[in-house]
């Protein structure tokens, strides 16, 4: 129970907890103070775009609520006219070197500087003038970089510093020529940035999205090909989020039904080539594990985490699973075995994933997942923000959508077990279902693996697969997935498998996914940055638990695709098409020109 | 972006100079722009590797401070005045002048080091213009045929 | 006692000091049997090649084979910058003005041989125009009280045994005779204040450090000195090193910190050689380190270079820089005195007032606080500059009105020219205008006066200088020098600058009078460090004093003091001009036409570019602003 301590808002008495922060206090008792620097790491707190600023009796000038601890007794003002004015003015400051093009900015309807600039009455002409230089870096497929919409609020830095270990961004020059930039303003595409969009998480402006590819989605259906989708695991746990529900709302049934009147002839559920996925990369650690190779072996399925070890530990690629992510998995089967069921050329197929992700933007494209007639294993992936826009454009009221099933059409049954890839621990978890039945031919019980959930940085545990040992781990982002790595650099891991997904817990959080702002969000709980993620991740836990089959290994299309296609997990039809390779030679900074 | 394995070997040689030495960066930095006369991004990523700090915090840092420079400068600093009066007065052929002597174009420096020229912003010297600065010394009226003299002070300087 | 030798003990560092204190006595005073050549060794001197008068008299005195009988040596910064170099005679106490190489001989044949003062080098009283031989009957130094100064202009700053031999290290001795309490309770006692800018009380400061519990503590002297026109504490680094260390010193055993450390700007170099040398000396002599003098106290100090950010002068940003990081100041709390460097309790002091502390422990805080008025206590050294006569580094006591500093001190306005205002803080503080010359120089009054004490620059305007063009000059300055951390002052005085160049350009309108007031006083209201929070200063001062000249500029587009380029016009009277072509020979745009002896000369305005040299060149006054 932590101490509480009396304050006074506009002289009302309050009791709050001590340790909290004026912004965090006046919050609990009802009010509502505009920040837009302030993030939710303490440390994060710069106090720099000096938006929160109130008055404290006794305080030397205006004190800014972020970063200023309450005390017993201490009385603050929110109305104060100084402290109203200044707040004002910081807002039409930073508005005056801001970049006008609201109307088409894809960040409109979710900008906290607008959103702040509503609430302090800021009049956007009131001090015009200079605007500082800009760069607008559009040059890697996953993240867009528009410097003219930053505010210099830093919080992607901390972002990158602190959630990914990395530290791509920085402030660069200073005063007025101030901007965040990677090293020497340089593009994404020449820094060894993972392009998982961590930071565009956090940007309260349009300077940091997704690259937006809505366009090249029309240009598909206007050419009048096969545009088939599919959509990932995590993108159900928070596209309802998209439309105004509460964080933690299932939107599998009405995802299903609006992807099909977006226009898409084939909606598929993305659990199925998870559960594929499970079928190989169980296979491979088994044979791996009882034949000597390389160990420990490490997953597969994070596109931002494959590109952080080839940029910082390719020595290390070759403990990292070759099976494709299940992205392009599934990609690479609608275009061979599907596609001759079909009888379709796979030229006119065109294949759209729905992720929550930027760097599956950036997976897409790579010459490993081209095959030598040019053709991609997946043309197109969207994030889950993108597919709002998607819906929103086609006029679909989320609320009034019926529910309906993803498409069961040769391939798309699924099992729960696909459903937990969305979430960190959820392929190991799913991994080791199938594992323990491809060695011993029974199933385990019970299913669930409780060990590998939750956020902690790295759980771990020693599973007994009928008197064989097996040592697993389970990490997210890359701050915590380095100190594994560190370990087999050194010769002291201890495991046998380990899971890594590249965004802090998993693709529930990834860099595709809806903004969680908590100023913008009135109906979610104050502590909504603590627990969203849970939330997300329960959305996933309950859908495997009602799920009928909840082991990859029992998913009849799965079944049937081997006994007609594959023949079995590891087969060289199987390696062919579900199997890669890495590049151990990507330099950290190519240079440019 | 590669670097020489001897200058590789003198910025680690800076890094382990200061290792006990508690958040030196700013003390190797300092060390660096003495030893190289500037910072050059690839002495930035060497400065990171050994440190462990990001090569954007490190830019960062460089970028903020005046006395760090990305580029190298020479061991005399020609400025030769761009305001308005000298201008007119034909402080660009000036410019061009010191510059085909020296073989080198405004920003650059020469190769062996000892100069660099950069068109300046007005010294508030209208009334000699034009006016030509070399490491904060200011020379008057600078006529086009008194150029060669006015470097040849320096390039004695240095063979003194 | 030879310079190798530790000093272990309290009573070895008195006899060191006796023998020191004698040898230097005798050097002033002749005992010896010597002549003795000092030279300014300041920074402004040495770019007028002090050095190099210094080698000459050396190759003189070796030519001439005075080896035994003549030496010479380098000395702190004498104050008086507009008259270097310097060169004093002992014991005689000579001392020549703006002396140049070639003048060395001369000394060495008249004077050093010759025995007669060489009248020519004397420095000259512009009022009565009688020639001073000595440095204390020159009007400048006459009301001067050198307490921070101390020993600058004196002693060899390169040579600890003649700090030792004038006072060094005798305030520490008596400090660490005393309890870290007493020690704290004296520098309270004395009222001393901190001279950065702030004017926080030291002892206070201290007091706060002392009782966090924490075994690292760290004592830093913020020498970034930056504010334009300020170079008080480059002048003390450079003339007594040995006292700011001691003054770090006894900061240190007061808090309990055990490491210190200068931050001094990389632009000060000769200041940063000189304290190298010192702590090397100190260190070698035992006198800094683990238990000096006996008595269990250990203290350490390392050189930090600042690197050229005038923002890193305000202590969290410096603290940030030390750590490596952009120099960005961090909110507070927590205080530095509670979390500072590397997260430990430190305390940042300014070079003026560590070095005022040896004094005050020297002769003790009651003798101290007998200096100045009820709340500002002591010293306070100004770098006086602008339209002043006699341009230098000031002491004065608190208390004395800026009246005396710029008539009795200054020696008044060059050239009969009306004074219009002196400038107080640097780019942080205000303007004082004629009604105001009696307003004492103390913390309080001149706040109330709209102005600060801030580091000391006082710069002295006159009637050619125009109000907004100075408050744009602050603002340009600070645009520069923001570190671009916060919104007010990132952008804040990037629009106000905007506005004022607006106005000086003739494009004002009344309503930028109110955008200026508003945006000033928000951005004081809501910057984060006192750099923002006292960024917008020079405009609303400015502001407050000489409105009716900001409203000649928007109404009248009309700059009286013909500094706005774009609101005058030269103009040629043809009854005065004598056509002799001077103007248009020297115009650099060729826009004056007329013919020799023919036609009086005028001026094409759509050519002129206003550089005023027609005016410089033009011996009959011909040509004038409008």
């Amino acid at each position: 129970m932590a101490n509480k301590v009396t304050i006074y808002i506009e002289n009302q008495p309050y009791q709050v907890d001590a340790g909290l922060t004026i912004l965090e206090a006046a919050k609990s008792c009802g009010y509502h103070i505009p920040s837009l620097c302030n993030w939710r790491d303490h440390e994060c707190s710069l106090a720099s775009c000096r938006v929160c600023l109130v008055k404290v009796e006794g305080a030397r000038g205006l004190v800014p609520s972020c970063a200023y601890e309450v005390a017993d007794g201490m009385k603050i003002s929110i109305a104060d006219q100084k402290a109203t004015d200044a707040r004002r003015t910081s807002v039409e400051l930073l508005l005056s070197n801001h970049s006008f093009n609201c109307q088409s900015c894809k960040k409109n309807g979710k900008c906290e500087l607008l959103n702040v600039a509503r609430d302090v009455g800021a009049r956007p002409d009131k001090y015009m003038g200079e605007k500082t230089e800009t760069t607008l870096d559009f040059l890697t497929p996953a993240i867009v970089r528009d410097t003219s919409k930053c505010i210099l609020c830093g919080r992607c830095i901390e972002a990158c510093k602190k959630a990914q270990g990395i530290g791509i961004l920085g402030f660069e020059n200073r005063g007025f020529s101030t901007i965040v930039a990677p090293t020497q303003n340089r593009s994404f595409s020449k820094v060894p940035c993972i392009q998982c969009g961590q930071c565009t998480l956090v940007c309260p402006t349009g300077a940091l999205m997704e690259h937006n590819n809505i366009d090249e989605l029309d240009a598909a259906f206007r050419a009048g090909k096969h545009v088939v989708c599919f959509a990932a695991p995590a993108v159900r746990s928070a596209i309802a989020e998209e439309f105004g529900c509460k964080i933690g709302t299932n939107g599998t049934k009405r995802l299903a039904a609006a992807l099909r009147r977006v226009g898409f002839e084939k909606v598929f559920d993305m659990n199925f080539s998870a559960d594929l996925t499970i079928m190989e990369e169980a296979h491979e650690f088994i044979e791996r594990f009882s034949k000597g190779g390389k160990m420990p072996m490490i997953t597969s399925c994070s596109p931002g985490w494959i590109n952080f070890i080839e940029l910082y530990f390719p020595e290390l690629l070759p403990h990292v699973s070759t099976c494709k992510s299940p992205q392009q998995m599934f990609g690479a089967i609608l275009k061979s075995y599907y596609a001759e069921k079909m009888g379709w050329d796979k030229k006119d197929i065109y294949v759209v994933s729905f992720i929550p992700c930027t760097a599956k933007k950036y997976e897409v494209q790579r010459e490993q997942f081209v095959d030598k007639d040019g053709i991609r294993d997946v043309d197109l992936a969207l994030t889950t923000r993108e597919l709002g826009d998607l819906v929103r454009r086609a006029g679909i009221i989320w609320n009034r959508l019926p529910e309906e099933e993803f498409d069961h059409d040769i391939v798309g049954e699924n099992t729960g077990a696909g459903v937990i890839f969305g979430v960190t621990g959820g392929v190991m978890e799913a991994a080791v279902r199938t594992a323990y039945n491809m060695l011993t031919g029974e199933e385990m019980e019970p299913i669930d693996l409780l060990p590998v959930r939750g956020f902690e940085a790295v759980r771990e545990a020693t599973l007994d697969i009928k008197g064989t040992k097996v040592r697993i781990a389970v990490t997210s982002g890359m701050i915590n997935a380095r100190k594994l790595l560190e370990q087999i650099k050194d010769g002291t891991s201890q495991y046998d498998f380990i899971e890594v997904m590249g965004c802090p817990g998993g693709c529930i959080n990834g860099g595709g996914q809806p903004y969680v702002f908590p100023s913008m969000l009135p109906n979610e709980d104050p502590d909504i940055w603590y627990t969203y993620r849970a939330k997300r991740a329960a959305v996933l836990y309950e859908e495997d638990k009602n799920k009928p089959l909840r082991r990859s290994h029992l998913n009849p299309d799965i079944k049937k695709l081997y006994e007609d296609y594959l023949g079995e997990p590891g087969s060289e039809l199987a390696e062919e098409l579900l199997h890669t390779s890495y590049n151990a030679k990507r330099e950290q900074y190519p240079d440019v020109d | 972006m590669h670097i020489r394995p001897e200058a590789r070997k003198t910025v680690l040689e800076i890094v382990d100079r200061y290792k006990d030495e508690p958040s030196p960066l700013m003390l190797i930095l300092s060390d660096c722009q003495k030893e190289f006369g500037y910072i050059p991004l690839e002495v930035q990523e060497v400065i990171s590797e050994a440190t462990g700090v990001p090569t954007a915090e490190i830019y960062g840092v460089v970028t903020f401070y005046n006395f760090f420079t990305l580029e190298p400068k020479g061991k005399y600093v020609i400025g030769v005045c761009t305001g308005t009066a000298c201008y007119v007065k034909g402080s660009q052929n000036v410019s061009d002048k010191i510059g085909e002597l020296l073989k080198i174009k405004p920003g650059e420096t020469t190769k062996d080091g000892l100069f660099s020229l950069d068109n300046v912003r007005c010294l508030g010297a209208c009334g000699i213009a034009p006016a030509v600065s070399i490491n904060g010394k200011v020379y008057p009226k600078v006529q086009l045929s008194q150029v060669d003299k006015i470097l040849d002070e320096y390039r004695k300087k240095e063979e003194a | 006692m030879t310079k190798e030798e530790a000093i272990r003990t309290l009573e070895e560092l008195g006899s060191a000091q006796c023998s020191c204190a004698k040898k230097l006595e005798d050097k002033f005073s002749g005992k010896d049997g010597k002549r003795h050549i000092v030279i300014c060794g300041g920074t402004g001197c040495m770019s007028s090649n002090s050095k190099d008068i210094m080698h000459r008299f050396e190759e003189l005195i070796a030519e001439k084979g005075l080896q035994d009988k003549v030496t010479v040596n380098l000395v702190g910064c004498f104050g008086f910058c507009s008259k270097g170099p310097f060169v004093k005679i002992f014991p005689e106490d000579t001392l020549y003005t703006e002396v140049k190489v070639a003048d060395a001989e001369r000394i060495i044949e008249e004077d050093i041989i010759g025995g007669k003062i060489v009248e020519g080098l004397l420095y000259v009283d512009p009022a009565t125009k009688e020639k001073v031989t000595r440095q204390d009957d020159i009007n400048f130094y006459k009301k001067q009280m050198r307490i921070a100064l101390y020993g600058c202009g004196t002693i060899n700053p390169e040579d600890l045994d003649e700090s030792l031999g004038y006072g060094g290290y005798e305030a520490l001795k008596r400090a660490l005779s005393m309890t870290p309490e007493q020690v704290i309770e004296e520098v309270l006692a004395s009222g001393l204040r901190g001279r950065g800018g702030a004017g926080f009380p030291t002892g206070t400061k201290w007091k706060f450090a002392a009782a966090q519990k924490s075994e690292e503590k760290y004592i830093i002297c913020n020498g970034d000195e930056g504010d334009p026109g300020a170079f008080m504490d480059r002048s003390i680094l450079e003339g007594n090193p040995v006292a700011v260390i001691e003054g770090m010193a006894i900061a240190a055993y007061a808090i309990g910190a055990h490491q210190g450390y200068f931050y001094i700007r990389a632009e000060y170099p000769i200041a940063c050689e000189r304290i190298k040398i010192a702590i090397r000396e100190l260190t070698e002599r035992g006198l800094l380190g683990d238990n000096i003098l006996g008595t269990g106290f250990s203290f350490r100090v390392g050189l930090r270079y600042g690197a050229g950010a005038f923002v890193c002068g305000e202590e969290t940003a410096l603290l940030n820089s030390i750590e490596g990081k952009r120099g960005m100041p961090r909110p507070k709390p927590p205080f530095p005195a509670v979390s500072g460097l590397f997260g430990k309790p430190t305390v940042i002091n300014n070079v003026e007032t560590l070095a005022s502390l040896p004094y005050i422990f020297r002769v003790g805080a009651a003798e101290y606080a007998k200096i100045g008025t009820e709340n500002s206590k002591g010293t306070k050294v100004f770098a006086l500059g602008g339209k002043v006569n006699n341009v230098g580094l000031v002491e004065v006591p608190m208390g004395t009105t800026l009246r005396t500093l710029i008539y009795d001190i200054g020696g008044g306005i060059p050239n009969g020219k009306e004074f219009l205002a002196i400038q107080t803080g640097g780019p942080s503080g205000g303007c004082l205008t004629k009604d105001e010359l009696d307003v004492a120089i103390d913390y309080q009054s001149l706040q109330k006066a709209g102005s600060m004490m801030g580091s000391g620059g006082a710069i002295v305007m006159d009637e050619d200088n125009c109000m907004v063009d100075v408050a744009k000059f602050y603002m340009e300055f600070i645009r520069d020098e923001s570190c671009g951390k916060c919104t007010p002052c990132r952008i804040g005085t990037k629009r106000l600058l905007e506005i004022l160049t607006k106005i000086t350009q003739g494009r004002g309108e009344m309503s930028d009078l109110d955008d200026l007031e508003t945006l000033a006083s928000a951005t004081a209201a809501g910057a984060l460090c006192g750099l923002g929070q006292t960024a917008a200063n020079p405009i609303l001062s400015t502001l407050r004093k000489f409105r009716p000249v900001y409203e000649r500029h928007i109404l009248e587009k009309k700059c009286d003091a013909g500094v706005c380029k774009d609101l005058i016009s030269f103009v040629i009277n043809p009854d005065k001009c004598k056509k002799c072509s001077m103007c248009a020979r020297n115009c650099p745009v060729d826009a004056i036409h007329g013919e020799v002896g023919k036609v009086p000369y005028v001026i094409d305005t759509k050519k002129c570019i206003k550089c005023g040299t027609c005016v410089t060149v033009c011996k009959f006054g011909a040509v004038s602003k409008e």
